[in-house]
C-alpha cells in the first residue's frame, strides 16, 4: 500500500484498531507497574498526533477504561509516552509554576538506520533492506548485553519502530528513577562512534581497552564477515575500499593498496589487514587497534544521546501505528532475533483484514466454551487480536510483563523478609 | 583512656555516644540539645574562622600538599576541632575532650548552615569550604575507620573479597589506566552503585558489572566527596525553606546576618597613615594601586561627576581606609559633584551629611569599616547604572575583557583572569590582576580586602599609603545583644562590640 493510500485508509482502520485490536489490558498492566507507587499510571504523560498533524500533549488518564474511551474517541495517528509527573499532566496548568515536575521514566534508547548512512551502501535515508537490517540486530545484541551485564538491568523491552529503527525501553525500577545526569552517563558509556560528517575516523581506541569494548567487539565480530565483507562489500569496489583505507595510518594504507592490486578476495584482504594491525601492536610502543576501529565504525550501535538523556522526553509507544508504513510498533523477540524480519511485521491494514476472516474451527470451539461466561461478548471483542498476526507480539509482551511481575514479587518478599514479616 | 571513659560516663548517654562515635561525620542529623547563646556564637565564629582558613590556604597551596596539611593541622588544634582520631585517646586530656570537640564540630556546622543557606553564592562558598575540610580530614583516616564511617552513614560501598579481586584482576586492570596489578593486590576495592560514580561511568574509566563499579580505595574518596556535596546541597535548600522561622527569633537574626557577611581579620578601620595622601595623588594612585573595583568607581566618578549610593559607600569607605581625612573627603566629593549637576549648596545639604556619617561624625557616631571583598562580592549586586560591586563577579566577561585591554593587561594575562572568573575565583582573579599590573610572579598575599590590595601595592611601590600599622581586630566573641544590654562573660570590649552591631545596622541602612 502506498503512502497516499495508507493515509486515506487510516481514518477507517484506526477506529477498528483501537476498538478491537489494541491490547489495552496489557498496556495498562505495563504502565501501572503493579500499582506499587500511587498514581503512577494517572500521572503519566501521553501525547497524541491526531489527523491533520494536530499534536496534543499532557494527556493523562485515571483508569484503563478512560484510556480506552479517549483513544477510541480521538483515534490518534501516533502515540508517544512521556514521563510520570508529580501531578496529573492534564491538570498541569493548575499547578503552581515550578511544582509540576517530571519524576520518573523508563530509560530509553532510539537506534535509527539513517545514522548509519555513511557506512551502508545498500540503502540510505528512510529505506531499509534485509542487508542493512543486520545493523539493528548487532545494535540490539550489543546494547542488550551491556544493559544486562554491565548495568544490571533486567527488564529491557525492544520494540520495532515501524520503519527504520528500533527502540529500547528499560523498565527496571532503578532505571525509571535515574536522574538526567545518570541517563546521560549511561548513554555516554555506551557510545563508541563519535563525530559527524566532517569526522573521518569516528572510532578511536587506545590503551587500555575497556572490557566493555572487548565484549562488544566479540558480538560485532560474529556478524562482521557476513554483513560487512560479503553483504556491504566494504573491501570490494574501489570506492568502498578507499573509505576503509581512509581510516588507516599512512604506512599501512600504502602497503595495503599495493597488496590489494593482486588480491581481490575481500576475506583475504581483511585477513591481511588484521594481521598488519597485530604486527603493528607487537612492534610499536602505543596500541594500534585499527582493525577493531574499522569493525566498530561500520557496525557498532549509534545512539542518540539526547533521546536517552531527558526524563521528560517523549518516545513513540509500543503498539503505536507508523503513519507512513502502517506497521505496528511490535516488541522484538530476542530469542528469535536473527530471524526477525521487519518486512514481516504486521501492518494495520493486514490485521484489520484478518479480523474479517471467518473464524477457524478452533476459534469456534473457544468461543463456544466462553459463551457461558457473563462477559463473553466483551472478552471476545478484547481477544480479537488473537485472530490476527498481532497475537504473537501481544503474547511476547505478556511474557515481558510476567517477568516484571515476578521481579516485583521477589522484591516484596525480600523486603518483607528484611522487615521480618511472615 | 581511663580519663576518657570516665568522661564518657559523666557526659554521654548512649544516644550521644553513638552520635559522636566517629571523629568525622556527614552531618546528617541536626543537634537536638539546648545551648547558651554565647556557646552558639563561639562555636559559629570558630567554625567560620576555620572555614576561612581553609579558603585562604586553598588559595595559596595545593590542597593535598604537606604545607597545606600542616597549616590546617595547626588551625584545627587552635580552634579545638576534632581531627586525628587516635591522637587524643592516648594522651591525658587537657582542654576540651574529644567528645566536646566533636560536639562543637557538629553544632557549629549546623549553625553555619542557617547563615549560609540563603543565596546561591553563600551556599556555593559554604559547600566548597566544607568539602575541602572534609577531604582534608578524610585523607588520613586509616582503612578501618573508613569502613566504620561507611557503615555509619549507610553508604553501600562494600569491599570485595580477595578471591573476587583475583577473579576480576584482568578486567580491573583493563578498565582503568590508573589501576595496575599491584593496585589490585595492595588496595581494597569497593563495590559502589554506578549512580554514585557517574563521572567514572561516563568516561568509561572503571570496571562496571551488574550495576556496580569497582573502585580502588584511592578513588573512593572522590565518590564520598560527591555524595557529601549532594547531601549538603539538598540540605541547604531545605534549610533555606525553613529559615523564616529561625530568623524570626530576634536573638539569632543579627548574628546569622553577621556571620554570613563576616570578615574575620583586619578591617582597615583605624589608619595610621591618615592624612598621608593628598588629593592630587588620587588619580595616579587609582591607576597604580587601586583594585579594579575601586579603579572602576573612581573612573565612573570622574566621568559622570556622580556616583549612586552603593558606589559612594563602597568607594567612600575605601578612601577613608587608605587614609583620607574627613575634610579631604568632603573636598574630594564636592569638587567632583559640583562639576556635574549638583551645585555646592545642594551638595552640602544632601551629600555632605552622608560623608560625615561614614566618618562617624553624625547620628550614632559609628566609624564604619571599609567593605571587604566578601561583602562587595556577595551583597548588594549592582544594577543598571551602578558602578559598585566586584567587576570580576558582576561585570559581563566581554566588558571585563575590554576593560582589562584598555588598562594594557597582556592578552595571556587576560585569559588567565577570565579562566579564574569562569571558575568563580573572583578574588584570585583580582590577585592575578595585581600580579599583572605590578609585573610580579606571585603577589605573596591572599586577597580579601580592597584596602589590603592598596596597602600591598603601596608597599611594593614604596608609596605613601604603605608602611601602615593596622590594628588587627580579632573578633573573639561578638556580642549578639545590642550594646546597651549587659555583657556576658567573654564579650568584646564595648567599642568593638558597638562597631560590629553598627556594622550590621549600616548593612541594613545600605539597602
Amino acid at each position: 500500500m502506498s503512502d497516499k493510500e495508507l493515509r486515506a485508509s487510516l481514518p477507517d482502520l484506526l477506529p477498528l484498531y483501537y476498538h478491537r485490536l489494541f491490547p489495552f489490558s496489557q498496556y495498562h498492566r505495563w504502565l501501572n507497574y503493579g500499582g506499587v507507587t500511587k498514581n503512577y499510571f494517572q500521572n503519566r504523560e501521553f501525547s497524541f498526533t491526531l489527523k491533520d498533524d494536530i499534536y496534543v500533549r499532557y494527556q493523562s488518564f485515571s483508569t484503563q477504561n478512560e484510556l480506552e474511551k479517549e483513544m477510541q474517541k480521538m483515534n490518534p495517528y501516533k502515540i508517544d509516552i512521556g514521563a510520570v509527573y508529580s501531578h496529573r499532566p492534564n491538570q498541569h496548568n493548575t499547578v503552581k509554576s515550578g511544582s509540576f515536575q517530571a519524576l520518573e521514566k523508563e530509560l530509553v534508547f532510539d537506534i535509527d538506520m539513517t545514522d548509519y548512512d555513511d557506512v551502508r551502501s545498500c540503502c540510505s535515508g528512510a529505506d531499509i533492506c534485509p542487508k542493512c537490517w543486520t545493523l539493528m540486530t548487532i545494535a540490539i545484541r550489543v546494547l542488550d548485553r551491556a544493559l544486562r551485564y554491565d548495568f544490571g538491568f533486567q527488564h529491557c523491552l525492544w520494540v520495532y519502530s515501524g520503519r527504520r529503527g528500533v527502540h529500547c525501553w528499560v523498565c527496571d525500577e532503578a532505571a525509571r528513577k535515574l536522574s538526567v545526569a545518570a541517563r546521560s552517563a549511561v548513554a555516554e558509556y555506551l557510545s563508541l562512534v563519535k563525530g559527524g560528517e566532517e569526522t573521518v575516523r569516528k572510532v578511536v581506541l587506545s590503551d587500555p581497552i575497556h572490557p566493555f569494548i572487548t565484549e562488544s567487539l566479540t558480538v560485532v565480530e560474529r556478524y562482521f564477515p557476513q554483513y560487512a565483507l560479503l553483504g556491504q562489500d566494504i573491501l570490494g569496489s574501489k570506492e568502498a575500499v578507499d573509505k576503509v583505507l581512509a581510516l588507516l595510518p599512512e604506512d599501512v594504507r600504502k602497503k595495503l593498496l599495493q597488496y590489494f592490486q593482486t588480491e581481490r578476495n575481500p576475506e583475504m584482504r581483511w585477513k591481511t589487514l588484521k594481521s598488519m594491525a597485530q604486527d603493528k601492536r607487537t612492534t610499536a610502543k602505543k596500541g594500534h587497534y585499527f582493525e577493531m576501529e574499522i569493525m566498530l565504525q561500520y557496525c557498532y550501535p549509534r545512539l542518540d544521546v539526547n533521546v536517552s538523556k531527558g526524563v521528560n522526553h517523549l518516545l513513540k509507544s509500543p503498539f503505536s501505528v507508523h503513519p507512513k508504513t502502517g506497521r505496528i510498533s511490535v516488541p522484538i523477540d530476542l530469542k528469535e532475533l536473527d530471524r526477525f524480519d521487519p518486512f514481516d511485521v504486521p501492518t494495520i491494514s493486514l490485521i484489520c483484514k484478518e479480523l474479517d476472516q471467518p473464524k477457524t474451527e478452533k476459534e469456534q470451539e473457544d468461543t463456544m466454551e466462553n459463551e457461558n461466561e457473563k462477559e463473553a461478548g466483551e472478552q471476545r471483542k478484547r481477544r480479537d487480536y488473537k485472530r490476527t498476526s498481532l497475537a504473537k507480539y501481544v503474547k511476547l509482551f505478556d511474557k515481558f510483563l510476567e517477568g516484571m511481575a515476578h521481579s516485583r514479587k521477589g522484591e516484596l518478599l525480600k523486603n518483607s523478609d528484611l522487615q521480618k514479616n511472615f | 583512656m581511663q580519663f576518657y571513659s570516665r568522661r564518657k560516663k559523666l557526659i554521654g548517654n548512649s544516644q550521644t555516644e553513638q552520635l559522636y562515635g566517629h571523629c568525622l561525620q556527614f552531618y546528617g542529623q541536626p543537634p537536638i540539645e539546648n545551648i547558651s547563646l554565647s556557646e552558639f556564637e563561639t562555636f559559629a565564629v570558630d567554625r567560620l574562622k576555620l572555614l576561612k582558613t581553609v579558603e585562604n590556604l586553598g588559595v595559596s597551596y595545593v590542597k593535598t600538599s604537606e604545607q597545606y596539611t600542616k597549616k590546617l593541622d595547626v588551625e584545627f588544634s587552635n580552634l579545638n576541632f576534632p581531627y586525628k582520631i587516635e591522637a587524643d585517646d592516648r594522651k591525658p586530656q587537657t582542654g576540651p575532650s574529644e567528645y566536646e570537640k566533636r560536639r562543637k564540630d557538629h553544632i557549629s556546622h549546623f549553625i553555619l548552615r542557617l547563615a549560609y543557606c540563603q543565596t546561591e553564592d553563600l551556599r556555593r562558598w559554604f559547600i566548597q569550604q566544607e568539602i575541602d575540610l572534609f577531604r582534608y580530614r578524610f585523607k588520613d583516616l586509616p582503612s578501618k575507620n573508613i569502613t566504620e564511617f561507611l557503615q555509619y552513614n549507610n553508604l553501600h560501598y562494600h569491599t570485595i573479597s580477595v578471591d573476587e579481586k583475583t577473579n576480576l584482576m584482568e578486567k580491573l586492570i583493563k578498565s582503568s589506566f590508573a589501576v595496575s596489578g599491584s593496585t589490585v593486590d595492595c588496595q581494597d576495592f569497593y563495590k559502589v552503585p554506578f549512580q554514585d560514580a557517574l563521572d567514572l561511568v561516563r568516561t568509561r574509566k572503571v570496571y562496571l558489572k551488574g550495576g556496580y563499579v569497582y573502585i580502588p580505595h584511592q578513588d573512593v574518596v572522590t565518590i564520598i566527596l560527591n555524595d557529601f556535596r549532594t547531601r549538603l546541597s539538598k540540605a541547604l535548600a531545605l534549610t533555606a525553606r525553613s529559615l523564616p522561622a529561625v530568623q524570626s527569633d530576634e536573638r539569632l537574626q543579627p548574628l546569622l546576618n553577621h556571620l554570613s557577611h563576616a570578615y574575620v581579620g583586619q578591617d582597615y578601620s583605624i589608619q595610621k597613615s591618615i592624612g598621608k595622601i593628598s588629593l592630587e595623588q588620587i588619580d595616579p594612585l587609582s591607576a597604580k594601586s587601586y583594585p579594579l573595583c575601586m579603579r572602576q568607581l573612581h573612573r565612573g566618578l570622574r566621568d559622570s561627576h556622580h556616583l549612586r549610593h552603593g558606589g559612594r559607600m563602597q568607594y567612600g569607605l575605601f578612601l577613608k581606609g587608605i587614609g583620607l581625612t574627613l575634610d579631604q573627603a568632603l573636598q574630594f566629593w564636592r569638587s567632583e559633584f559640583v562639576k556635574g549637576k549638583v551645585d555646592a549648596d545642594k551638595f552640602d545639604k544632601a551629600y555632605a551629611y552622608s560623608i560625615r556619617h561614614m566618618f562617624g561624625k553624625e547620628g550614632k557616631r559609628t566609624d564604619y569599616t571599609p567593605y571587604s571583598c566578601m561583602k562587595v562580592i556577595l551583597s548588594n549586586p549592582p544594577s543598571q547604572g551602578d558602578q559598585h560591586g566586584c567587576p570580576f563577579r558582576h561585570s559581563d566577561p566581554e566588558l571585563l575583557k575590554q576593560k582589562l585591554q584598555s588598562y594594557k593587561v597582556s592578552p595571556s594575562g587576560i585569559s588567565q583572569i577570565l579562566e579564574l572568573v569562569k571558575g568563580m575565583h573572583y578574588q584570585l582573579a583580582c590577585q592575578k590582576y595585581f600580579e599583572l599590573t605590578h609585573s610580579i610572579e606571585d603577589s605573596g598575599f591572599s586577597l580579601n580586602h580592597p584596602n589590603q590590595y592598596f596597602m600591598e601595592s603601596q608597599k611594593l611601590l614604596g608609596g605613601p599609603g604603605a608602611g601602615v600599622k593596622v590594628e588587627v581586630k580579632r573578633e573573639d566573641n561578638p556580642a549578639t545583644k545590642p550594646p546597651h544590654q549587659t555583657s556576658g562573660p567573654g564579650n568584646l570590649p564595648q567599642e568593638v562590640a558597638a562597631e560590629i552591631t553598627e556594622d550590621l545596622d549600616s548593612f541594613f541602612q545600605d539597602a
